[in-house]
């Protein structure tokens, strides 16, 4: 089915496509028909520039699990930031979440 | 037996008077021919849709997929139009009813037309094709598996479509459903509720469930694809506008 189900982000984020660096001002992340990856859904993460046109776009399809295991890796990096490098509130929100899925 | 045929991209006038993209496929004999609207599905105005076109231009249709993201993304690729129409929730019901006819009213304009239209559609195309031959005048509708034609959307689900099977009472033609027995948007007890609805309003309909089939078993370059079902609907399918809209 078309889920259309749609996590709307504001990050402060840039992202290399094919005509180079941009910064991203919109990263939409959902879990719908893939274009490439070979299943019937995936979770993707579209990372979007809409003032440079919508070719302006780093995108990513996953499989739920690769999109669980990303989330873990990307929690566990934030979790192991030597002190003083990243706002405590962070690391202690990346440590809270990852908690739960050890 | 000359069979040629033309695929190209032209402009169309759609919704509002808007110049929208299409892709418009025929065969090059003089006619008379039906008209087919191809509506394609949420991933967008792709090579795989445009193939559909052509498939209805080699067996003697002319055949328009009017791009239905046009406005939002013109000239980007499938995919990224497919990105920003998706996130901001799908089509709006109006414009796609206006931009399908102004897709009919092109294929009408045709000097090979014998002034038959029909529309088809597939995923959230399947049921704009339902939305569409409720709405305008035409001779031929499939709907290929369309969701929330009786339901809503999960709660949370920001895609604006509402139900539909309200607005079957001024269902214009005739209408050929072919679903999944395995899909579970449309399940099969929402084609059940299509057609209770439509029988009581007895309004002509043929639906055709495949076992072993579930959502999008026609999208030959997805996992989902059936061939046993897509060849069996895709000969329902001739049957169907042979029927009602072949000359």
């Amino acid at each position: 089915m078309c889920t259309y189900q749609t996590e709307h982000l504001s990050l402060r984020a840039s992202a290399k496509g094919p005509s180079g660096w941009f910064r991203a001002e919109e990263t939409t992340v959902y879990f719908d028909h893939p274009v490439d990856l070979p299943e019937e859904h995936s979770l993707n993460v579209d990372f979007l520039a809409p003032s440079q046109g919508a070719s302006t776009r780093v995108a990513l399809e996953l499989d739920a699990a690769s999109a669980l295991a990303l989330a873990r890796g990307i929690l566990t990096s934030l979790a192991k930031v030597p002190e003083g490098l990243v706002p405590e509130e962070v690391a202690g929100a990346a440590r809270a979440a990852l908690a739960p899925l050890a | 037996m000359y069979d040629a045929m033309l695929a190209e991209t032209v402009q169309i006038e759609g919704d509002g008077g808007d110049l929208i993209e299409a892709y418009l496929a025929r065969p090059l004999q003089p006619g008379p021919f039906g008209g087919v609207v191809v509506i394609h599905h949420l991933p967008g105005y792709d090579p795989e849709t445009k193939e559909i076109a052509r498939r209805f231009a080699v067996n003697g249709y002319a055949a328009i997929c009017p791009n239905l993201y046009s406005r939002e993304a013109p000239g980007a690729s499938p995919d990224d139009a497919a990105a920003v129409a998706r996130a901001a929730g799908g089509v709006p019901d109006d414009r796609l009813i206006g931009d399908v006819a102004g897709a009919a009213r092109s294929l009408r304009a045709l000097s090979s037309s014998n002034g038959k239209v029909g529309t088809i559609g597939y995923c959230s195309g399947g049921r704009q094709s339902f939305l569409a031959a409720c709405s305008l005048d035409l001779d031929a509708a499939v709907d290929c598996y369309g969701a929330f034609v009786v339901s809503s959307p999960p709660e949370g689900m920001p895609l604006k479509a509402t139900p539909i099977i309200d607005r079957a009472v001024d269902l214009s033609c005739p209408l050929l459903g072919l679903f999944g027995a395995e899909d579970s948007h449309p399940s099969p007890e929402e084609v059940a509720e299509i057609d209770r609805v439509l029988t009581e309003l007895g309004k002509p309909h043929e639906f055709h469930i495949y076992e072993g089939a579930g959502h999008a078993f026609f999208a030959v370059n997805r996992p989902s694809y059936r061939p046993e079902a897509a060849n069996e609907g895709w000969a329902a399918i001739f049957d169907f506008f042979g029927r009602y809209l072949a000359s």
